[in-house]
């Protein structure tokens, strides 16, 4: 009864943010939906059982990539009123096809025979230390893959936003270390109230 | 009130897919909100897969969000990451301007 009361909050709440976010006319509102989406995908989890891949989601989603998406929003001077042109003419288009999707969709979920009806009950271990079980043995190859497509992507942003300016002042180490005792200083002997005249 | 069963979760997903890819549609020229319509696709795929790997009392659903979650945030980062040089070069992220490498 109350799982069923938390479902349907948190269902509804997803899916009504989840519109806010493709509809909303401010882009840092959407972004603001969008965590709020994720957070109630993440209540959603919590009632199937999957408490790591909630915290995942909070920890994740809305610590790195929705922030990521606050910040390129906010940094971005970018007029959106005239992006939003082509809204209504798109709208048609957009609602026939997602319309019939849904529907289509819809259609196999509640025709489909021997759906699993209910939640089989297995409290050996906590979802956690089992999702760690089998991750680290059975998925290792693809652990260890996920791992190499996030260092490619760190190593893919950070090369594709490096950008040398002119006109700036860098230390060189290399020319730093490179250079000689007798390049660097010279030793000349000045009379008396004449001065020297640098090179 | 009615039980809550697979379909339930499945429909949630499905409602959020839609959501998703008209989003794609009707913000054909804002790229950032494609990006955030991805992302709600991603998460519609995540929650199939629970609720599938939840009432089928199998971890594999779980593994494979897991993953579906690491390319989405490698995703994230590369698009913004274009997004923000084409934004430095260009001055605009309409997404009409977007074919300079069109031969």
């Amino acid at each position: 009864m109350i799982e069923s009361l938390f479902f349907y909050l948190f269902a509804s709440i997803t899916c009504l943010s989840g519109l806010m976010v493709i509809s909303s006319r401010n882009p840092v509102h959407s972004v603001l939906f969008l965590i709020l989406a994720f957070f109630n995908a993440a209540g959603l989890f919590v009632l199937l059982g999957a408490e790591f891949l909630a915290m995942l989601l909070v920890v994740v989603y809305v610590g790195a990539v929705a922030v990521l998406f606050l910040f390129v929003v906010m940094m971005l001077d970018i007029n959106y009123a005239e992006l939003r042109d082509g809204f209504q003419r798109y709208l048609p288009l957009g609602l026939g096809v997602g319309g019939l999707l849904l529907i289509e969709i819809l259609f196999v979920f509640f025709n489909s025979e021997n759906m699993p009806q209910t939640v089989p009950v297995l409290n050996e271990v906590s979802n956690t230390r089992a999702l760690g079980l089998v991750l680290y043995t059975d998925y290792i190859y693809l652990f260890q893959l996920a791992g190499l497509i996030l260092l490619v992507a760190m190593i893919g942003a950070i090369t594709l936003t490096l950008r040398k300016r002119e006109n700036v002042r860098r230390q060189s180490i290399s020319k730093q270390n490179e250079r000689s005792r007798e390049e660097s200083i010279e030793i000349v002997s000045v009379t008396s109230g004449s001065g020297i005249r640098s090179k | 009130m009615m039980e809550v069963t697979l379909s339930h979760y499945l429909s949630v997903s499905a409602i959020l897919f839609v959501f998703g890819v008209f989003g794609i549609f009707i913000n054909r020229k804002n790229v950032i909100t494609i990006l955030m319509s991805i992302e709600l696709i991603l998460l519609s795929v995540n929650i199939n897969l629970v609720a599938f790997s939840a009432y089928t009392g199998t971890l594999s659903g779980q593994v494979f969000s897991l993953f579906i979650l690491t390319v989405a945030a490698a995703e994230a980062a590369i698009g913004l990451a274009i997004l923000v040089i084409y934004f430095r070069n260009r001055g605009s992220i309409a997404v009409e301007d977007l074919n300079v490498m069109k031969g």
